[in-house]
């Protein structure tokens, strides 16, 4: 039994290649591997949203991939899109309408949230709240999350309609 | 708690996978989409001696139309299912279920294929290409073989699989004029195990139902056929009376246990507000309104 596998990916845009042992998921793989802590470690089963990264364009649950699968793909996480720049917009508009409190849920947050500015730019606050029904956050009451992504979505069709 | 020790391996074909089952043994899982199968081994309730993944298997991806026939290959995801095109005109039910199912990010992962073979009692999908008559391509080293959904589902988590056999693809009879096909479902929250669910397809020609299946899950074992509501509406004029006719017909169809959300009688309650729901959108706006 092989419970050790060669990957070879790119995470944030550089490639790395490690020997992965198969009960590792991606989100261990990302903390304890490569040392990027920005993803947390929630529940572990697929239900929190607190692992929350972007693999291959899209977002998925860090804690339900396993790092064994991972040979070739791109993953990018929130010190990814932080660095890029991508959500600089959304990350101030977060401070702005202090939509993190605790912190523990905003990189899944802010990746999900992200994949909403970008998938439905013309995003209702229902059609919001729908998207990022599968990140939880136990501070808030989702009520900043919702303003912060819904000021970001206004501010940047806005942009787009002046250009 | 964190994974079993287990091996691992990829397949790039149905050889190398029968290959693959063959050295692994009868203690290896078949990997996926993996979003009930990774979670489970978090709980135990899967300890797998080696995960197979089939992710990059190609004949078992692509939405296809031969014929009266739409094509979905076993590993299209959710998140495709709610956006191709192929699956909005001709099989509208299975657009309308995908967003149903959990969350954003674990529909761009979990796959129609393996929600079949997990037959999950609250899922949407089984309950959905049993209520579209739809026929399951199954392929070992055999060969392949092709079951009718409403035979597949054999009751909790059960289904006709056999050891070293997976789902390829899902053959659904494409919708004509006369097809109307939805699915609706109650829960607490957005994206959660439906507490009861219905997907309804019916033929309505000229106003009168020519056939209908309705199918409930979350309320019994795995997707419940309710045969007698179905029958209810077969042959009538589609009208309040026949909705409150196929409602009353479902005490006899209905046997539901008892579940964390509750007893038998508020399924049966659930179940009857489902049909409403899903049969008045088809009703003249006339009598909607009534």
């Amino acid at each position: 039994m092989t419970t050790r596998i060669d990957v070879t990916l790119t995470v944030n845009g550089e490639r790395v290649s490690r020997s992965v042992d198969t009960r590792l998921h991606l989100v261990d793989f990302l903390r304890s591997e490569l040392g990027l802590a920005g993803a947390h470690t929630g529940c572990e089963h697929g239900v929190c949203g607190a692992c929350t990264v972007r693999l291959d364009g899209e977002p998925v649950r860090g804690c339900l991939v396993m790092a064994a699968s991972l040979d070739g793909a791109v993953v990018e996480t929130i010190e990814g899109l932080s660095d890029s720049g991508e959500i600089r917009d959304l990350q101030e508009a977060f401070v702005a309408r202090n939509a993190c409190q605790c912190g523990y849920c905003t990189p899944g947050m802010l990746v999900t949230a992200a994949d909403i500015l970008t998938a439905s730019p013309q995003a209702t606050r229902e059609e919001i709240r729908e998207h990022i029904s599968g990140n939880y956050c136990r501070c808030t009451g989702y009520q900043a999350i919702v303003d912060a992504v819904e000021d970001v979505l206004k501010a940047r069709a806005a942009k787009r309609e002046a250009a | 708690m964190k994974w079993p020790a287990m091996g691992y391996a990829r397949v790039e074909s149905l050889d190398e996978l029968w290959r693959a089952l063959d050295a692994a043994g009868p203690e290896a899982q078949i990997l996926a989409g993996g979003q009930s199968l990774l979670a489970t081994l978090a709980f135990r309730l899967s300890a797998p001696s080696t995960l197979i993944d089939i992710t990059r298997i190609a004949a078992l991806k692509g939405v296809s139309v031969a014929g009266n026939v739409l094509r979905i290959g076993a590993l299209t995801r959710h998140a495709d299912l709610a956006r191709d095109p192929l699956v909005a005109r001709h099989a509208p039910m299975l657009a309308e279920a995908a967003p149903l199912i959990a969350h954003p990010a674990i529909r761009n992962r979990g796959t129609i294929g393996g929600s079949l073979a997990l037959a999950d009692p609250a899922a949407e999908l089984p309950a959905s290409v049993v209520a579209l008559g739809a026929t399951l391509v199954l392929a070992s080293r055999a060969g392949e073989r092709r079951v009718p959904a409403s035979d597949f589902f054999q009751g909790l988590f059960t289904t006709a699989l056999d050891a070293g056999e997976i789902i390829t693809a899902v053959e659904v009879p494409v919708a004509t004029a006369t097809s109307r096909q939805t699915i609706v479902e109650v829960t607490r929250r957005s994206g959660d195990y439906a507490m009861a669910g219905l997907a309804a397809a019916l033929e309505v020609d000229g106003g009168v139902v020519t056939s209908a299946r309705l199918v409930f899950f979350g309320i019994g074992s795995g997707a419940e056929v309710a045969r007698g509501a179905s029958a209810a509406l077969t042959g009538k004029a589609l009208s309040a009376e026949t909705i409150a006719a196929a409602q009353a017909a479902l005490d006899g169809d209905l046997d539901p246990p008892t579940d964390l959300h509750g007893g038998p009688e508020m399924k049966r309650h659930l179940a009857r507000v489902l049909i409403r729901r899903a049969l008045t959108a088809y009703l003249a706006p006339t009598e909607q309104a009534a």
